[in-house]
Formats: structure tokens, C-alpha cells, sequence
């Protein structure tokens, strides 16, 4: 277990290392000068974009900019924006807002769509099942920002039973819409994985032979098909919180949240490149640690796992 | 220790080895069982997996509406003016947010342009950039994990872990940014480069494991001992078994493609606002949305029956080649 959680960090390093690099470079060194675009029509003058390319590193080689931005990330020295905000508060405002958001759509798509996904699986080509299937279908192919602005429009707007927006510090119940918009894809993802994982599950040996000791239909299914059917659905949930982090941006600009999607989006819009750079960086890693955990979990509940 | 009497070739119809005293008995050819195997009609076409896959799909009605829909907007996408005689981009202002009217059902956006044309029009984009981007994935995800998964070692480490710093970065972020840096002459083919750049991982990981579960089997042992070359056995023996995942999630993928194309035009980064798409007029659609929803809703719909139509395709194809499902 000691070999494999080992093998598992180390494998985890290259992954952050070859992602920030990838980061950095789309930011910094693809065409484009950074500091050119800042000074507007009129630009800036010779001197000032000297001082501004020295003061990020903007004059060394792109590997030793590189180099001193990981440095800096190690230290938690996030370096400053052109405009002059820490980046370390920009991401500290923006950070718990969106992460609340994330964990709310998560818990949502978690348990709804293991339920239904679970009922539809035991009862394969029933009604319920084909309900769900051919909801699930509709989910996935409506765009997010769609479904965002039916359910603002329809529940806020007309029906009035949630607000329409959230503010800058919003509470549990304006970001009950928010979390189920940014959760609709996923829940529908989880009800198909769940669906097809029990339904396979159902007709494992190990079912008959649990049934076929007397066990109770119930014990049966709530011991043994749901736990392994839970399998690939967990291991999609470990990856979907990054995600869900890193595609909030949709959804924070329909309901006007203050969260890393937002302040990301302005940030690429206005070339604060230091802020992209260290936003993305911060949703990379929480996507790997996340991934990290569930893969840790796994092999610590799943032996063959950890032996493979 | 028996005594055992060997007895070479050509010496007669004893058996090989034999124990003595011992009776044996010998059964002419007629009657073994081996008459019945020699009787089995093997006259008709083999049955491969494509075949039966073919054989289920075409009794399914999930994969006959899948493919009215694609085959719908397919004709859509490459002649639009069949559908329209309008010109999505004559606009009037006094017609700004008018209702239906003759020769135009759908009425009006904000911008007074026919709606319905718009529409018609709008289907190009989307089905350009979603085959444009599949093909593209296609190509760097299969050689990618095939690559990896059929050499396996050091090669596959490498790979695999270039897939998981291009899977780490959320594929909305990684356009974002880069589109962005094309501000001023993007294309759509930009939008399917950068969507292909960060799109491709899922079907690396796919053909890997795929690779790897087939690469082992008998018929590639027989073909290498043959002397087929690796390459050869690898795009002749394993590839086209390995196949049937691939194209399931590929045909998945088109739709979703579809969707981040729509997302990016919505966000202001896709398409150049002077191509006519559905991204874009659901952007622009918003902003009318409290005092006429249905604007929104045609480009809207149009785009979710798209998608709707390519992942149900995948579903059908997914259930027809599955080998827990194939039934005799």
C-alpha cells in the first residue's frame, strides 16, 4: 500500500509541473506582448514598459520566468497584478465562493443522480428507466447557459421562489440555482454511469451467490451491487470537482457571481496575466489533488487496484 | 512403471502407446461424433461484431430518429438556401422583435433579422466545427494511445502523462485563454484548433486501454508469427478491434464539441461575429429574453436537437456493439 501511495505522489509531480509549464506558456509566450496591450491606443511610454517587463520577469528567458513564477507559487508569493492587487487576495476573494458552488453542484449531482441512476439500472427498460435515460440525454445536450437562463427566467424571474442572482456574498439559498445548473451535466453523466454500472452489476455471479444464501433483496442490493457499482461513478465525482471549478465560469456570468470563473474571464479579457496564470494554476492543482484522493481512497477500499 | 511399447509411424493401425492386456476398441469415422462437426453449415456470411452490431441497430427506433436528425441537419449544413429563400443577414430595425409573419415563422430578433433564417443558416458553423474537431481528435487521441498502449514502457509513461497535463487543464479555461490571443482574426478553424489542442485526451485514454486489452489476444500472436511487422499488427490486427469504444465516444464527442463551440461564441470568443451561428444569436438572444423568451429558444432548440441527434447515435451504437448485450 506504502509502494503504491508512494508511486502515486510521484506520478502526481511531473502532471503539476507539465501543466503549469503548459499554463505559462500559453499565457506568456505565445504571440502577443503582454505589456503593449496595456497601455491602450495611446501606449505606454519606453520606460515605463521597461520597468513593468523587469518587474515580471518579462526580460529573462521564458524557462527562468518560468522557473521564478514556480518559486514564487512554492512560497505562495503569487506576484502582483498590472493594476497593482496581490494576486494572493484576488484568488482569496474569489476562491470560497466558487468551491461553495462546486461542493453544492457536486452533493446534487452525488445524490440525485446515484438515486435515480440506481432505480433506473434496477428497473432496465421500464418506464422509469426511459424517463430518466431520455432526460439525461436532454441535459446533456442543451447547453449550460441555456438550461441557466430558462431556469432564471422561469424560477426567478416568473415564479419568484429563488433569487435571480447572487451578490457578493451570497448565501445557501441564491446559490441553490447556481449549483444545480452548473451540476445538470454531471447529474446527468452520474444517473448513465450508475444506471449501467447496476444493471451490469445485477447479473454478476457474486449477485446470484448473495441471493442464493438468502439474503434479503434489499441487503443484497445495498451491500453488494451498490458498492461496486459506485466504482466509476466515485472516480467521476473525484474529477468533476476540478472541473466543475474550472467551468464555472458560464455559470458565475448568467447569476452574476463573484468567483474564480468571473474574475478569470475579466482577467483574460484585460491581459492580467499574473492572475490567469496563478487562477488556472490553483484550479489545476485542486483538479489533481482531488483526483489524488479518490485514487487513494480506491486502493486503500479496492486491492486490486493498488495491484494492478 | 507400466510397460509401454512405443511404436513408431507406418507400423500398422495400433494406437501410439499401449499397456498390455489391455482391451481397446476402436471406432470407425461414422461413428464418432466428429460427423456432426464436419455437418455444420458454415455456407452463410460470418458473423462478425460490425455485422451484428448492424443486424441490432437497424431494429432499434433510438437509432433510426438519431440518424433522421443527423442526416436533417447534415443537408441543412451544406445547403441551407433549400430550406430559406431569406438572407439571415438583411436585417431591418422596424422589424426588431416582431412576430411571425408571412415568409417568416419565426419572427424577428433585436436586431430585425428573420429568425428562422438565422437558424438555417446557423447549422453550418456548428456541423463544421463538430466533424472538423472529431477528425482532429481522432487523429492525435488514436496515436497518441495507441502509441502508448501498444508499446507500453518508458513510451507509454511519457504519454500518459502528457495526457494527464492536457486533461488537468478545464478545456472552457484553455479556450478561453488562447482565444483570446486570436482576438482579432479568429476563424473557425481556430476555434476547432484549440478545441482539438485540449479535446483529444479522453479518446488517448480510450484506444490505450482498448490497445492493451487486445494486443494480447491469440490472432495477433498468429499474425506476428507470421511476420507481420508491428507496425502492421498494430494498425492491421489491433486497431480495427479496438475500435468500437473509439467511435462510440466519438460520435458522443461531436455533440459536445458542438456545445463548446456554442459556449465559446456565447462567451464573445468563438466564431467572428460575422458568421451567423447559434452560439452567437443565443448570446445576443439574452439580452430580449424577459420580453420575448421565444427568440432565444429557436436557435436553442435547434442547437440541443443537434446534439440530442449525434448522442443518441452514440447511445445506439454503444448498446448495439456491446458484448454483455449481443445475444445470438
Amino acid at each position: 500500500m506504502l509502494r503504491y501511495i508512494g508511486r502515486r505522489i510521484l506520478q502526481v509531480i511531473p502532471v503539476f509541473l507539465g501543466a503549469t509549464l503548459l499554463i505559462y506558456f500559453m499565457v506568456f509566450a505565445l504571440p502577443g506582448d503582454p505589456v503593449a496591450a496595456l497601455g491602450g491606443e495611446r501606449g505606454l511610454p519606453e520606460a515605463v514598459k521597461e520597468q513593468i517587463r523587469q518587474q515580471y520577469n518579462l526580460d529573462e528567458p521564458f524557462i527562468v520566468q518560468y522557473l521564478l513564477y514556480l518559486k514564487g507559487i512554492l512560497t505562495l508569493d503569487f506576484g502582483i497584478t498590472f493594476s497593482g492587487r496581490d494576486v494572493f487576495d484576488v484568488i482569496k476573494g474569489a476562491l470560497p465562493v466558487t468551491f461553495k458552488l462546486a461542493v453544492m453542484a457536486l452533493v446534487f449531482e452525488a445524490v440525485f443522480g446515484v438515486l435515480v441512476g440506481l432505480v433506473a439500472g434496477l428497473r432496465r427498460g421500464r418506464l422509469f428507466d426511459a424517463t430518466a435515460l431520455v432526460t439525461s440525454l436532454f441535459v446533456i445536450a442543451v447547453p449550460t447557459f441555456v438550461i441557466g437562463f430558462v431556469l432564471q427566467f422561469f424560477v426567478g424571474v416568473q415564479l419568484g421562489w429563488l433569487p435571480t442572482t447572487a451578490g457578493s456574498d451570497p448565501d445557501f439559498k441564491s446559490l441553490l440555482m447556481p449549483a444545480l445548473v452548473l451540476g445538470a451535466v454531471s447529474f446527468a453523466y452520474v444517473i448513465r454511469l450508475t444506471r449501467t454500472s447496476v444493471s451490469e452489476n445485477l447479473t454478476a455471479d457474486y449477485v446470484r451467490t448473495a441471493t442464493a444464501k438468502g439474503l434479503s433483496r434489499g441487503r443484497v442490493i445495498n451491500v453488494h451491487v451498490l458498492r461496486n457499482s459506485l466504482i466509476p461513478v466515485v472516480t467521476f465525482l473525484g474529477a468533476d470537482l476540478g472541473a466543475l471549478m474550472g467551468g464555472a465560469i458560464v455559470t458565475e456570468g448568467i447569476f452574476n457571481i463573484n468567483g474564480v470563473g468571473g474574475t478569470l474571464y475579466r482577467a483574460v479579457l484585460q491581459g492580467e496575466n499574473a492572475t490567469v496564470v496563478s487562477l488556472t494554476t490553483v484550479l489545476v492543482l485542486i483538479y489533481i489533488v482531488a483526483n489524488l484522493v479518490v485514487d487513494l481512497l480506491y486502493a486503500a477500499l479496492d486491492p486490486r487496484i493498488r495491484y494492478a | 512403471m507400466p510397460d509401454i511399447i512405443h511404436t513408431g509411424p507406418g507400423r500398422g493401425p495400433e494406437p501410439v502407446a499401449t499397456r498390455r492386456h489391455q482391451e481397446h476398441f476402436f471406432a470407425e469415422m461414422d461413428e464418432t461424433g466428429l460427423g456432426a462437426v464436419d455437418a455444420v453449415d458454415d455456407s452463410g456470411a460470418p458473423s462478425s461484431l460490425w455485422s451484428e452490431a448492424w443486424h441490432k441497430l437497424r431494429r432499434r427506433p433510438l437509432f433510426w430518429v438519431a440518424a433522421a436528425i443527423i442526416a436533417l441537419v447534415v443537408v441543412v449544413a451544406a445547403f441551407p438556401s433549400l430550406f430559406t429563400s431569406q438572407n439571415p443577414r438583411f436585417c431591418e430595425l422596424s422589424n426588431s422583435l416582431g412576430g411571425s409573419a408571412a415568409g417568416h415563422p419565426f419572427g424577428f430578433d433585436k436586431q430585425g433579422c428573420d429568425i428562422y433564417s438565422r437558424v438555417i443558416y446557423g447549422a453550418r458553423p456548428s456541423v463544421i466545427v463538430g466533424v472538423l474537431t472529431t477528425l482532429a481528435v481522432l487523429i492525435i487521441g488514436t496515436v497518441m494511445g495507441a502509441v502508448a498502449g501498444f508499446f507500453g514502457g518508458w513510451f507509454d509513461t511519457i504519454l500518459s502523462r502528457i495526457t494527464d497535463i492536457f486533461f488537468a487543464i478545464p478545456l472552457t479555461l484553455a479556450a478561453i485563454v488562447i482565444m483570446q490571443m486570436f482576438s482579432q482574426n479568429r476563424t473557425s478553424l481556430t476555434v476547432v484548433a484549440v478545441l482539438a489542442s485540449f479535446g483529444w485526451t479522453q479518446i488517448a485514454r480510450i484506444t490505450r486501454g482498448s490497445v492493451m486489452s487486445v494486443k494480447n489476444n491469440d490472432y495477433v500472436t498468429a499474425a506476428k508469427s507470421l511476420g507481420v511487422s508491428r507496425i502492421s499488427a498494430l494498425t492491421k490486427h489491433i486497431l480495427p478491434n479496438a475500435a468500437a469504444p473509439i467511435i462510440v465516444y466519438a460520435t458522443v464527442a461531436l455533440g459536445t464539441f458542438i456545445v463548446a463551440e456554442a459556449t465559446l461564441s456565447f462567451l464573445g470568443i468563438g466564431l467572428p461575429p460575422n458568421v451567423v451561428s447559434w452560439g452567437g444569436d443565443i448570446s445576443i438572444a439574452q439580452q430580449s429574453l424577459r420580453t420575448r423568451p421565444e427568440v432565444l429558444f429557436y436557435p436553442a432548440g435547434a442547437l440541443a436537437i443537434t446534439v440530442l441527434g449525434f448522442i443518441m447515435m452514440g447511445d445506439a451504437v454503444r448498446d448495439a456493439l456491446d458484448p454483455k448485450v449481443r445475444t445470438r
